[in-house]
């Protein structure tokens, strides 16, 4: 059976940078205590782009660094949980834009851990031959949606988006895209919520918090044994940006030695599904990673939701 | 297990976990306003007790947790 690779990568983050200091002016805080609790020292804040305009510019840097064109493409899925428009969806948008012609095209919620399940979802796609090409968008404009008086959260979320190039691998060529380890806590629905109409992100940190830094490692170490993967190869953990210390402790029960574990959360804030391919695509952009690398990602988030598998770089 | 070797225990997780001096640790202290455990810490402390106590204490009991003192008499009672 033909599996699937991640070709390339791009990204797309707004260009204006909201520092800590610049919080401090509008809410009660400070640099030293969002570092320290959250680890973050400055988000990107979008203008007037919307979510389907930043997801169509990281896909467009995907695709030209894929040396593919619009019309190899037949696949289009967009992980986000913060579209305004309920219809069309930020695919068809993103295909529109790109000039790709008659691809799927769907959106897909699972907020935090959206990349991950649209990238196992685009997997099983290509596994059932009704993909060859695809383009995977991990894309959130989270400042729609923050309380920018709520201390507890505006510190938190940003906004942006990274894409990646999902293509069939040759026959008897090993798969880049590991099994996906995905699954759902219902019961701790409450914990993230996006609710009701013109709502706002409400959390509540210390169950994601304890959540995060007990559950998960098992369920990761998951995705690196179905993938054949011992955690000490990995050369990169990249997990859903939350909060440094939610990254080191998943990181620390591991066990992984080797491996560059990724923090774009400092200067990019937590950016949702687009937090991942964001990282990923930065790291792959200054070569911190060699090509054909395993790298394990792991989303998690409102749902409570997580995914994860361990690609090979591009 | 008495109190004050619960109180011993869960000032060796203390200072593990948030670094603070064990020779701080006391039934009255509070601990956000004493001894600077932040709600982030707070919650890796009571991970560090479940295990080390052998006892459970869900999400919506932490927040009543405000002092060491208080810690002691839940575990006592759960253990």
């Amino acid at each position: 059976m033909t599996g699937s690779r991640i070709l390339a990568l791009g990204h797309y983050q707004p260009s204006r940078i909201v520092t800590n200091d610049d919080l401090a002016q509008i809410v009660e805080t400070n640099d030293e205590w969002i570092r320290d609790r959250v680890g973050i020292a400055s988000r990107r804040i979008a203008g007037d782009e919307t979510v389907a305009d930043m997801a169509a510019a990281a896909a467009d840097k995907a695709l030209a660094n894929s040396g593919l064109t619009a019309a190899d493409i037949d696949l289009v899925v967009v992980a986000t949980c913060t579209s305004i428009d309920r219809s069309p969806n930020v695919a068809c948008r993103v295909a529109a834009k790109l000039g790709i012609t008659a691809p799927g095209a769907f959106d897909l919620n699972t907020a935090c851990s959206g990349f991950a399940y649209a990238l196992g979802t685009v997997d099983h796609a290509i596994r059932a031959g009704a993909s060859r090409n695809a383009i995977v968008i991990g894309a959130e404009k989270l400042s729609d949606f923050t309380d920018w008086t709520d201390r507890s959260t505006c510190i938190i979320f940003a906004d942006g988006a990274g894409a990646a190039v999902v293509t069939a691998t040759a026959e008897g060529e090993p798969a880049g895209v590991g099994p996906v380890v995905w699954g759902s806590v219902p019961e701790k629905g409450d914990a993230v919520r996006i609710e009701g109409w013109r709502p706002y992100v409400k959390q509540e940190g210390q169950t994601v918090f304890r959540w995060a830094t007990t559950a998960l490692a098992p369920l990761a170490l998951q995705a690196c044994e179905r993938a054949g993967v011992a955690p000490s190869e990995l050369a990169a953990f990249v997990p859903h940006q939350a909060n440094t210390r939610i990254i080191d402790g998943i990181a620390k029960r591991l066990g992984i030695p080797n491996a560059i574990i990724a923090k774009d959360l400092i200067e990019s804030g937590n950016t949702s599904a687009a937090s991942v391919p964001l990282a990923l695509s930065k790291l792959v952009e200054r070569r911190e990673v060699p090509s054909g690398a395993p790298v394990l990602l792991f989303g998690f988030g409102g749902g409570l939701t997580y995914a994860g598998q361990v690609v090979r770089c591009p | 297990m008495t109190r004050d070797e619960i109180t011993a225990g869960l000032a060796e997780i203390l200072e593990e976990v948030a670094g603070v001096n064990p020779d701080d640790v006391a039934e009255g202290k509070s601990f956000t306003d004493d001894l600077d455990v932040d709600s982030l810490s707070m919650v890796e402390v009571v991970v560090a007790a479940e295990e080390k106590f052998g006892v459970k204490i869900p999400d919506n009991e932490v927040q009543n947790l405000k002092t060491v003192g208080d810690a002691v008499s839940y575990i006592e009672a759960q253990a």
